[in-house]
């Protein structure tokens, strides 16, 4: 059954002849219309995450609900296919549930709402954002339990469903949804944001159409669709061999004592097309770190790795999508099967990009980067504060970004597209929090010719008792380097309480309880080095132990012999050099740092934790 | 006898505007810019300009510069070494930043980051430590704060600059830190946070307070500069720069707070605009100022521009407020090109810049710009700057051959199609300003100014529904037009970050009194007497929990009239305007801010002598254009013999020394009372 789309005028948009002037505008004229979804977004949002760190993402679709601008790619088609109802003027769709839309959103936290665009009694767009809501409800402050065993944990759950029918709000739903959650006045301050947005960009449409003629418009955006087609083929050709190529890393644990979890991508070309497939990868975990991962919106990330170095001015859009086959093992990590758990997908939400670089790069040096995705890293912090207010806090905070064929990775900084910090002064404004320090930590960043980012140690002192959750990654299986640059640092979590005791934490805990003054220090890893450390200028490495980045100590990766004070003592240094050199081998193209019998072996002497044990399927075939 | 004379260094040209304030006659003069020393161009325009005039400089009054000094010092790196103390746990405050990488999906991999404006070596940690609420937490450790002074000593750090964690809050550990780095180095200026910014936000005041203390030596050798050259040249007036919110300031004032005139440039277009627009009778204005580079735009609403808290200089926003002026890459040397893979026609952001420039101006560039277009098409006939400046025609035609060639198309098509392309990236940035904001631009005029902005103000009024479309007078000199006739201006701002509901008014006007005191006495200090001055007040308001503030005009009287619930219902119906909804949610009360003006000027503009509404007398010869597909008769006229009243049909080209207006088919101008040119649709408004 597909949706049924009731025009009220059914006349087919005439192809009309587009010149490429024309094209070039409607497509400018798109790319502003998606900046007005940001901006309205952000200034209307209310919930830190959105407002303060830009977690949200919009979409421009044609008539028939392929993306023409946005990141994401488009649910749209999978979506229309399955819904059993009509679409009609005056409706906008309200979800939530990743089952109900193909993974088009992968975790309940991300309400989507979706506009179908009426112009005279045609449909000529879709307009569409997500957003990621602070507290769905559920059974922890945040509704992400890293500990979930299936989805009906994880707060409320909306499938498909009319937020507006015919021009009609459905207050009583809005008011059932919001009846679940914790915090009510983020979740509709948000809704209304993400609402506001489609909004707005309905109507730019609806100008645009106006302006050239529905006709020249609909035309239009299929020779977007087109030219990005042509655009990816030809790429395709250049740069994807017949010869399959591999690469797989890991998702350290499951936050309940199970790891590390493998994927595997496996890459070749037949004719035009390229085939991405995921066999090898493991199967769903029991716990919520599974990955729903659409299809198409994989498609897109392939596409926009591809796009970015050769025409970075391109629209990104759904055009060369039949151009792709991604194929997804069912059961597996990456398409589990209802009601598996999904909320802590983002681990292997990030592990995606750093699989796809080293799948790229292997082939084609100007794509090659080290690795640095690890995460989104969350921490929670809830309870009352001394007036008896209830608060909570989520935020995101950041890793090193990995090295690049164009230079160091920067510090701390995001690898997710326009997210941005949480000033600590608006943190301690609000919440009973005084945060201690906000620094990079020294030497995190893995060693290379261009150095990996540093993480960043964020130290946290709680003025209230509560509790805290946590959920990282890239504790266990360190980001790995690249072209003879090492690995980076791994992240750990330290909490020490007022008597001055501390203890180490786990990168995946829920609901940890704190007292007034205990004091959290929550390290995130660096991004791996690119290219070979002993060829970095040593003047470079004496600087940035001078600059803190670097210790003394750390700079012997570089080998640099230095002192605290960054003095660079050459003729030791040259001499360390030469013998680092003739002591080890060739440079491998990825240095992956010990294998995983090896972190396990070490892992309670070098990270403070108990290794995680080999996860076991009782119930599931790996997914072959 | 009173002179005004407004000076606007640019990148290639020093323009200058002499205004007699009597009666309005103006002289107007072009130099190349000198930028080793900017002083040497402007001394130069200086002498030619007061020669024109027939005017002693000691008859000139006031001297209103403004100026790039600032912005390039940022830009380029080029600003004091700063020594930055901090937190102690905030040491890479700078280095991380906002953690934000600009560009979507994969932006990182190509993002070149910023080194940071305070180097990470002469960042140093001191101990001690304040709340939100403004306590003391931790004691200041002054044995760090010795060490860390001493240390920057060592270093040869030329400014100093505190930033403390909730110093907005509460500042007396930055103030302690400030004496003993007096005491430690009495001869390096000092800069603190909670002194140039008593705002929220690290980052921002941080940053802010580096960039304040990163120019003021660069700011501070350029004025003087400047100063001890027109003494010499016997200039006895005052001498004032443009803030980037449009107002003046003293120079003295400047060189104190330099972070004022980061955008000094593009505000004074927009001053400018203001004024054209108070003479012509136009109270809303969208202003569209195209340079060589890229495009300026910023919204006049009933005669006020848009102000903004933040200003904008490269990759950094610093909180000091500006104009909102946007800026897109798009000017006349903007570069068009066909990227292989997509066969797409793409303008700018790349631009032919001075050197080598557009293929037409011979000097030695070969890729086809907006510029060689606009030749191309006729739209600029072979003369420029008065004849001086011959454009090579042929050139110009062989490079958009290329884009012709590539996209399969003729050459007319190919000219225009990079036409409506650049069109269409300004009339991108205006939407910005305009329809984002809630605008709707069907009620403004469109404004064209710069070298080029009159050849683009018609089609681009034509996309925005802005009519007219206006060519000022001496569009190329507008920004020294709008030097010369602005006022003074300061203001102060304070966070308030208190709910409505525990708010009373009677404490707010107690607030906004004391800032109203500070920013009349800061004027008065600049000999500006008491009862010249006006007192303007803003609360910005917003949901609790937005990030976003609305900012609101408000007098005490209106305060004490309607309350705290007066201020509220306005809010409202603005964010419901802004946004297309309200919510029940409660108020935050979040900054508030006074500004104190200087008189304002009521300069006449000199009137053009009375024509017949037949512009025959200006007419300088037949041409043709190419224009909505096909060549087109047109007629050139000279701008200097059109008299008021003159109507002059499209296609038409109005030329003068340093612009040249396009008047489109379709289209027609009228030539308003003082020289303005506004065009109309035929048959429209």
């Amino acid at each position: 059954m597909a949706a049924t789309i009731i025009q009220t005028n059914t006349t087919p948009f005439a192809k009309k002849p587009i010149d490429p002037v024309t094209l070039d505008i409607i497509e400018n004229a798109l790319r502003n219309a998606r900046i007005e979804m940001d901006a309205t977004l952000v200034r209307t949002a209310m919930s830190p995450g959105i407002r303060e760190q830009g977690d949200a993402f919009p979409l421009i679709a044609d008539h028939t609900g392929k993306m023409i601008v946005g990141q994401f790619g488009s649910f749209i088609g999978g979506f229309l296919d399955n819904w059993e109802g009509t679409l009609e003027d005056g409706d906008m769709i309200f979800l939530s549930d990743p089952y109900s839309c193909a993974g088009a959103v992968s975790h309940s936290n991300d309400w989507l709402v979706l506009l179908p665009v009426f112009k005279d009694g045609r449909l000529i767009a879709y307009t569409s954002m997500f957003g990621h809501q602070s507290d769905i409800g559920g059974k922890v402050v945040g509704s992400m339990p890293i500990n979930a065993r299936s989805i009906f944990e994880e707060g409320v759950r909306v499938p498909p469903v009319k937020i507006w029918k015919k021009g009609e709000y459905n207050d009583d739903l809005i008011k059932l949804v919001m009846h679940q959650t914790r915090k009510p006045d983020w979740c509709q301050a948000d809704l209304n944001a993400l609402i506001a947005s489609c909004r707005v960009a309905a109507r730019r449409v609806i100008e645009m159409a106006a302006r050239f003629g529905d006709d020249i418009y609909i035309s239009a955006t299929q020779e977007l669709l087109a030219r990005n087609h042509r655009a990816m083929k030809s790429l395709i050709a250049m740069a994807i061999g017949e010869e399959p190529v591999s690469f797989e890393d890991y998702i350290c644990d499951d936050g309940m004592g199970a790891g590390p979890y493998k994927i595997k991508c496996t890459m070749w070309r037949e004719g035009e097309k390229v085939v991405l497939d995921f066999t090898g990868t493991d199967p769903q975990s029991q716990a919520s770190i599974n990955f729903y991962l659409n299809e198409n919106m994989f498609k897109m990330f392939f596409g926009i790795y591809m796009i970015m170095v050769f025409d970075p001015q391109i629209l990104f859009n759904d055009g060369f999508y039949d151009l792709i086959d991604v194929r997804i093992p069912e059961g597996s990590l990456l398409k589990p099967k209802f009601p598996a758990a999904l909320s802590g997908r983002t681990h292997a939400l990030g592990r995606i990009f750093d699989i796809l670089g080293g799948l790229l790069g292997q082939k084609t040096p100007e794509f090659l980067n080290a690795a640095g995705f690890s995460s989104s890293p969350h921490l929670f912090y809830s309870g009352n504060d001394k007036k008896g207010d209830w608060f909570q806090l989520f935020q995101i905070g950041f890793g090193g970004i990995p090295g690049r064929p164009m230079g160091d990775g920067p510090d701390g900084h995001s690898l997710w597209p326009g997210f941005t910090n949480v000033p600590n002064e608006f943190l301690e404004r609000y919440f009973p929090l005084i945060i201690e320090r906000y620094e990079t930590e020294p030497d995190s960043g893995g060693a290379g010719l261009h150095r990996g980012g540093n993480g960043i140690h964020m130290t946290y002192r709680f003025l209230a008792a509560g509790t805290i959750s946590i959920h990282d990654d890239r504790w266990f299986v360190p980001p790995w380097g690249v072209n003879g640059g090492e690995p980076g640092k791994r992240a750990r979590k330290i909490l020490e309480k007022s008597d001055g005791t501390s203890r180490i934490i786990g990168n995946k805990v829920e609901e940890v309880h704190v007292d007034e003054d205990d004091q959290l220090h929550f390290i995130t890893w660096g991004g791996g080095g690119w290219g070979d450390p002993l060829d970095r200028d040593p003047a470079l490495v004496g600087k940035e132990i001078v600059q803190g980045l670097v210790t003394a100590e750390g700079a012997k990766d570089y080998g640099i012999i230095a002192n605290v004070d960054g003095v660079v003592d050459i003729a030791a240094s040259e001499t360390l050099r030469s013998k680092l050199r003739l002591e080890r081998g060739a440079l491998p193209l990825f240095n992956y740092g010990p294998d995983i019998e090896h972190l396990r072996a070490n892992c309670k002497a070098e990270t403070g934790l108990a290794a995680p044990v080999q996860p076991m399927w009782t119930t599931l075939e790996a997914a072959e | 006898m009173g002179y005004r004379l407004g000076v606007d260094v640019g990148g290639t040209f020093t323009d200058l505007l002499l205004f007699n304030t009597e009666n309005g006659a103006f002289w107007r003069h072009k130099t190349p810019s000198t930028p080793h020393d900017s002083s040497e161009g402007i001394l130069t325009g200086v002498t030619a300009i007061c020669g024109d005039a027939g005017v002693d400089p000691k008859g000139i009054e006031y001297f209103l510069h403004g100026t790039t000094v600032a912005t390039n010092a940022v830009l380029e790196g080029k600003g004091a070494r700063v020594g930055l103390i901090v937190t102690d746990g905030y040491r890479d405050i700078m280095q991380i930043a906002r953690s934000y990488v600009p560009g979507g999906l994969a932006a990182w991999i190509i993002w070149p980051k910023p080194t940071p404006l305070a180097a990470l070596e002469d960042t140093v940690t001191v101990g001690g430590r304040m709340t939100a609420q403004g306590q003391e937490f931790r004691s200041l450790d002054e044995t760090s704060a010795r060490a860390a002074l001493t240390k920057l000593k060592d270093q040869g750090v030329e400014a100093i600059t505190v930033s403390f964690m909730n110093a907005y809050a509460n500042g007396a550990h930055e103030a302690r830190v400030g004496e003993l780095a007096r005491e430690i180095m009495p001869d390096i200026p000092i800069s603190l946070s909670h002194e140039v910014l008593p705002e929220m936000q690290e980052y921002e005041r941080t940053l802010t307070t580096v960039a304040n203390a990163a120019v003021r030596p660069v700011v501070g050798k350029y004025v003087s500069n400047l100063r001890s050259k027109l003494a010499h040249s016997g200039f006895a007036g005052k001498l004032s720069l443009l803030r980037s919110d449009g107002g003046l300031m003293s120079a003295e004032k400047a060189e104190e707070h330099p972070v004022n005139i980061l955008m000094s440039g593009p505000a004074g277009g927009v001053t400018g605009a203001l004024w054209v627009g108070k003479n012509a009778g136009i109270r809303n204005i969208l202003t569209l100022d195209v340079g060589g580079t890229s495009t300026d735009v910023a919204l006049i609403e009933n005669l006020e521009p848009r102000r903004v808290r933040t200003t904008e200089v490269g990759h950094l926003a610093v909180r000091a407020s500006s104009l909102d002026v946007k800026t897109v890459g798009a000017g006349g040397g903007s570069i068009a090109y066909v990227p292989e893979l997509t066969k797409a026609l793409r303008v700018g952001p790349q631009s032919a810049g001075a050197v080598p420039g557009p293929v037409a101006y011979g000097k030695g560039g070969e890729a086809p710009t907006v510029t060689d277009a606009n030749v191309v098409l006729g739209y600029l006939p072979e003369n420029l700057l008065g004849g001086s400046f011959q454009l090579d025609r042929e050139g110009a035609k062989k490079a958009v051959q290329t884009i012709a060639d590539a996209l399969g198309i003729d050459l007319m098509a190919a000219a225009r199609g990079i036409i409506d392309i650049v069109n269409e990236n300004m009339f991108g940035a205006l939407r910005m300003i305009s329809v984002q904001q809630g605008y709707d631009p069907r009620h403004f005029a469109l404004m064209g100014f710069g070298g080029a902005g009159p050849l683009h103000v018609n089609a681009v009024a034509r996309l925005m529904g802005s009519w007219p479309a206006v060519s000022p007078v001496s569009p190329g000199v507008l920004c020294a037009l709008g030097d010369a006739t602005t006022r003074m201006r300061t203001e102060t701002a304070r966070s308030f970050s208190r709910l409505a509901t525990t708010t009373d008014a009677a404490e707010l006007i107690g607030i906004l009194k004391e800032m109203t005191e500070q920013t009349r006495a800061e004027l008065q200090s600049d000999g500006i007497s008491d009862a010249d001055i006006s007192s303007e007040f803003e609360i910005d308001v917003r949901y609790a929990g937005q990030a976003f503030e609305v900012p609101l005009n408000i007098t005490p009287d209106v305060l004490e009239r309607d309350g705290v619930d007066g201020i509220l219902k306005r809010f409202d119906a603005e964010h419901l305007r802004l946004f297309t909804f309200n919510m029940d949610t409660p108020h935050e009360i979040v900054n508030l801010r006074a500004v104190a003006l200087g008189q304002a000027l009521d300069l006449p503009a000199a009137e053009l002598p009375k024509g017949d509404g037949k512009p025959i007398a200006a007419k300088m010869r037949d041409h043709k254009l190419w224009m909505d597909g096909k060549e087109q008769a047109a007629v050139i006229y000279d701008r200097s013999k059109l008299r008021q009243g003159d109507i002059i049909p499209g296609p038409a080209i109005v030329v003068e020394m340093d612009s040249t207006t396009l008047i489109e088919t379709g289209c027609v101008a009228t030539v308003d009372k003082v020289g303005n040119i506004l065009i109309n649709l035929v048959g429209g408004a």
